[in-house]
């Protein structure tokens, strides 16, 4: 069903164009704002006001740190595939690199990202600000940078002809083809992203560092500062007014996304539901946008020409040395990078006594287990439901929406809530910290079972009903079999986001007390807020080490036999 | 004499392969395009006809020899061409007529003008209407219109074609085809001259001016043939059905009569055959009397050429059936199959694949001579990617395991990726 929203029209000037105005103007005076606020001292937003007034302030700010964090992670993503796909040796280096990058938790960059910041900036809040931006473009850019590499590895050779005997320029393919074909893996992944972003926006905003206090006014230090004070009510009022603005930007910019992102799509035959988004539909029909528009495309036709003619031209000459020449400094450069990353290591690692080890692996093995504990869970109550919603769209129809929202909410902000209950009860954060992990992951799974669960095709079904297959009979042959590309998509997602979730949840202030259990995670966050650079150093290898041994030897294998022998087409 | 447009000497290209060998897959083309001319190039799937295209378009360069254009290299000439896909690779997230206009626009043409040029192609092609539709809401045969206009939209001089109409089904490629020769005999197409890549001989014959017809493993230019018959040509015309017979004899000749005339050194290829597709292909011609007129049996199969061929060779290469003079007869080995039951098949089978087919000795071989009489398929991919490229390879060894598993001379366990000899075979073995 196609909602259509007219408003009465104004003189060759609609309603539609108003809103689009508005908005532009709001973009406008919201760089002003955050300008002025952002350029001041340090010493100035030393803390974080409770006051219920200043929130419009916080939300503001935290989302244009997701924003700005958000619009990196993209440009680093289309960046980092280009290199990737300049040639053989980078692709292997770059794509086994961000296999690395991907394992490492957020909380691990922070001394490093913010000490550079402050000697950047001393002083001044800008350095803080860039470092918590920079903090969450780690947590989101990994997944957008395989997303945009894997769509530009598997554009049809067909396609890209077309572009060489049109001989479009490297730019206008990119705006042509490259950017069409990864539209839709981006929508998704960057929707994925910044959810993420909001998952870690608490630790984001406010961190500790060998006793120095860095605060930034926004909605997660806001949660976070009421957790600290034990007040519960502002940790509620907080909760819900991020989620409320996380519902917001759904609407006003991801489902308009994913349904413009559906022009994108590379089937050849036409699906029955489209979907629809208002917003979407109040942006199409303005006036002014479609003049903006017009005149983008032109331009970069312009471009596109120029650019090919400037080829034309200099089809003789020869720019070989030049490329060389930058080539060469590129690897220098690199070398010099690793080198020094080596001497780093080993300086690092010297400091690690048999005392450490010992206790890094003990934390290794008690985190190993809790996140094995946390999926387990996970997969115990979303995949019989998710297997009765997938398979019954008419559940499916009435719950979906529900289960949206209850995913949206970022797990970190619950957490002082159930901390504060898990202290009531006298339980400790070591089985806590599984519940909480729990939190952050199920989502993954559910949604992936839901997913295997409804492409199932309807013969299959069929076949069992014909047959009077049922019970743990239909879930050994048609259900498992059905869901376990889907499962193990999950499954790999989840356990990557448990382990990263595991250094917010096995490290957790509340009421003014650390709340903490032994394993990686706490190791991660205790270290980096004390100071210990080595150990800090250390238990990130470790965790690295591990997420990319199970990568490697269990889920790729997994994911493969998936691909291989449970493809149902 | 007529203008020359592209000329291409001593062509050849190879892939370099795993151990430092190659893999040629052609070798020594020349040919030469004139203005006016439409030409297709003839052979069977997998021969390089499609790199052959790519290499006269530019798109690929060629390992050795030269292209050249208006007598300059193509390289530095930015010949005007346009292409037609098999795949018609359109941009699903434009409309039709953005899609023909992509071409123009890049050309750096104005905006209306872009416009009113890819319109009037829209019509040549008989498109009007359909300029907002987005190519999922349309047939394979209007896609193919679609790639058509945005192709000549640019008004190339040479089009390439490549297998444009083996995607769609027989009545809308008849259509077609019939629409582009008129289209082309009446010079209304802005282009100069049709390079057209099939399989189909009767397209090729139907269509074209000259044939190219090609070997393959590797692809040489076994013969070209002029066809002078006046357009619109009638298929049941005696004229037609010569040229097609001819280019029959020619693509079967020398290739299936001496299999293993293959030079000594290289691997023998085994063609992509089901076992009951060749034993239905067998039965066939023994129906018809044991000798039967290649072109007959694709006619009454209602096959193309590139679906018989393979089946063809699989029989001569068993020792089935020999091939002359374009026509197929059986051994009486083939006879005795024919007329076998299901289990004297598969014993009969099974002794002329032992003895004819390389892979399928070597993989027995190897088997029994092992102490589980079990081993991984990597092995013998291994072995076969010295002389196939990777799917090749892999295509290989899956056509042997479909002839052996029907012989019964071992087995094959996908979940482990394993070639084995079962149980009762085994203890057959050892009694020996």
């Amino acid at each position: 069903m196609k909602i259509h929203i007219t408003f009465p029209p104004l003189k060759g000037f609609s309603m539609s164009d108003l809103f689009v105005l508005i908005m532009l103007f709001a973009m406008i005076s919201l760089v002003f704002f955050l300008g002025q606020e952002w350029k001041g001292d340090l010493k100035s937003v030393a803390s974080i006001s409770l006051e219920y007034k200043n929130l419009p302030y916080y939300v503001i700010q935290s989302v244009s740190r997701i924003g700005i964090a958000y619009i990196l992670s993209l440009c680093f993503s289309i960046g980092y595939g280009y290199l990737a796909k300049k040639n053989r040796i980078t692709e292997t280096v770059l794509i086994s690199l961000l296999d690395i990058l991907q394992s490492i938790p957020v909380l691990s960059f922070l001394p490093g990202v913010l000490l550079a910041m402050i000697s950047l900036f001393p002083n001044k809040r800008i350095g803080v600000e860039l470092a918590s931006i920079i903090l969450i473009f780690t947590g989101q850019v990994w997944n957008m940078a395989f997303s945009y590499y894997n769509s530009i590895s598997t554009i049809p050779r067909d396609i890209l002809e077309v572009a060489r005997i049109h001989r479009f320029s490297k730019f206008y393919r990119f705006i042509k083809i490259d950017l069409p074909f990864s539209a839709i893996g981006l929508v998704w992944n960057s929707m994925m992203s910044v959810a993420g972003g909001w998952f870690f926006l608490m630790a984001c905003e406010m961190f500790v560092i060998k006793d120095k206090d860095f605060r930034l006014p926004g909605i997660g230090s806001f949660i976070q500062m009421a957790a600290n004070e034990g007040d519960l009510q502002k940790v509620m009022v907080g909760l819900i007014v991020m989620v409320a603005i996380i519902v917001l930007l759904d609407i006003l910019i991801w489902r308009p996304l994913v349904v413009w992102s559906q022009k994108f799509r590379f089937d050849t035959v036409q699906s029955e539901d489209e979907k629809e988004s208002i917003v979407l539909n109040i942006l199409r029909d303005s006036k002014i946008l479609d003049k903006i528009w017009d005149s983008i495309e032109s331009k970069i036709d312009k471009i596109n020409n120029y650019l090919v003619n400037r080829q034309i031209r200099n089809i003789q000459v020869k720019k070989g040395v030049f490329k060389k020449l930058l080539i060469g400094i590129f690897f220098a450069f690199l070398f010099l990078l690793l080198f020094k990353g080596v001497i780093t290591t080993i300086n690092m690692l010297s400091e690690i006594t048999f005392n450490d080890i010992f206790l890094l692996l003990k934390a290794g093995f008690l985190s190993l287990l809790r996140t094995l504990g946390a999926i387990t869970i996970a997969a115990i109550w979303t995949v019989p439901l998710g297997v009765i919603i997938g398979m019954k769209p008419r559940v499916a129809n009435v719950l979906q929406p529900i289960i949206q929202i209850a995913a949206s909410i970022p797990a970190t902000a619950l957490f002082p809530i159930i901390i504060y209950f898990l202290l009531k009860i006298g339980g400790g954060l070591g089985f806590g910290s599984v519940f909480l992990m729990l939190l952050g992951t199920q989502w993954y799974l559910l949604f992936n079972v839901i997913a295997g669960a409804s492409s199932i095709p309807q013969d299959l079904k069929d076949i069992a009903e014909l047959y009077k297959i049922k019970g743990l009979r239909k879930w050994k042959i048609l259900i498992l079999p059905g869901i376990f590309p889907y499962l193990v998509t999950g499954l790999i997602t989840a356990t990557g986001g448990a382990w990263n979730a595991s250094i917010v949840s096995e490290y957790v202030v509340f009421g003014g007390e650390v709340q903490k259990t032994l394993g990686l995670g706490s190791l991660i966050s205790e270290s980096s807020a004390s100071g210990n650079f080595s150990l800090l150093f250390a238990s990130t290898l470790l965790m690295s080490i591990i997420v990319v041994t199970l990568n490697r030897f269990v889920w790729k294998r997994m994911f493969l036999l998936a691909q291989e022998k449970f493809r149902l087409d | 004499m007529s203008n020359v447009i592209l000329e291409a000497k001593n062509l050849s290209k190879a892939y370099p392969m795993r151990g430092g060998s190659q893999l040629t897959v052609l070798e020594d083309i020349n040919l030469s395009v004139k203005e006016g001319e439409f030409i297709s190039i003839l052979g069977p799937s997998g021969a390089g006809k499609s790199t052959l295209l790519r290499i006269l378009s530019g798109l690929i360069e060629p390992t050795s020899g030269t292209i050249l254009y208006h007598g300059k290299p193509l390289d530095q000439a930015f010949p005007s061409i346009g292409m037609v896909f098999q795949s018609f690779a359109l941009f699903p997230w434009l409309t039709v007529l953005e899609n023909v206009e992509v071409g123009l626009k890049v050309k750096g043409m104005d905006r209306d003008l872009a416009r009113q040029k890819a319109v009037k192609m829209l019509d040549l092609v008989g498109l009007d209407g359909f300029e907002d539709a987005y190519p999922r809401e349309l047939s394979g045969g209007m896609k193919q219109r679609v790639g058509i206009a945005r192709a000549l939209a640019i008004e190339p001089e040479i089009l390439f074609m490549d297998e444009p109409f083996s995607a769609l089904d027989i009545l809308t490629a008849d259509n077609l085809r019939n629409e582009l020769i008129r289209l082309w005999v009446e010079k209304k197409l802005p282009i100069k001259s049709i390079i057209f890549v099939t399989h189909n001989i009767e397209e090729a014959v139907f269509l074209s001016d000259r044939a190219i017809i090609l070997s393959h493993n590797p692809a040489t230019i076994r013969a070209e043939i002029t066809i002078n018959i006046p357009h619109v040509r009638n298929k049941n015309m005696k004229e037609f059905e010569l040229t097609v017979d001819d280019i029959f004899t020619i693509l079967t000749r020398p290739k299936i009569e001496a299999p293993f005339m293959l030079r000594k050194e290289r691997y023998q290829f085994l063609p992509h055959a089901k076992v009951g597709a060749i034993a239905g292909l067998l039965e066939l011609v023994l129906s018809k009397g044991g000798t039967v007129d290649i072109s007959e049996v694709t006619t009454d199969l209602g096959l193309e050429v590139d679906d018989v061929f393979p089946l063809i060779e699989a029989a001569a290469f068993l020792g089935f059936a020999n091939v002359k003079e374009g026509d197929i007869k059986l051994t009486d080995v083939g006879i005795n199959f024919s007329r076998s039951d299901l289990l004297q098949k598969k014993v009969i089978f099974k002794e002329m694949a032992l003895k004819n087919i390389q892979l399928i000795n070597q993989i027995y071989q190897v088997l029994t001579t092992t102490e589980k009489k079990r081993i991984s398929e990597d092995f013998f991919i291994e072995i076969l990617e010295n002389h196939f490229t990777k799917d090749e390879a892999w295509n290989q060894l899956e056509i042997a395991i479909d002839w052996g598993r029907y012989a019964e001379l071992f087995a094959y366990d996908y979940d482990s990726g394993e070639l084995y000899i079962e149980e009762t075979e085994v203890e057959h073995i050892e009694k020996r």
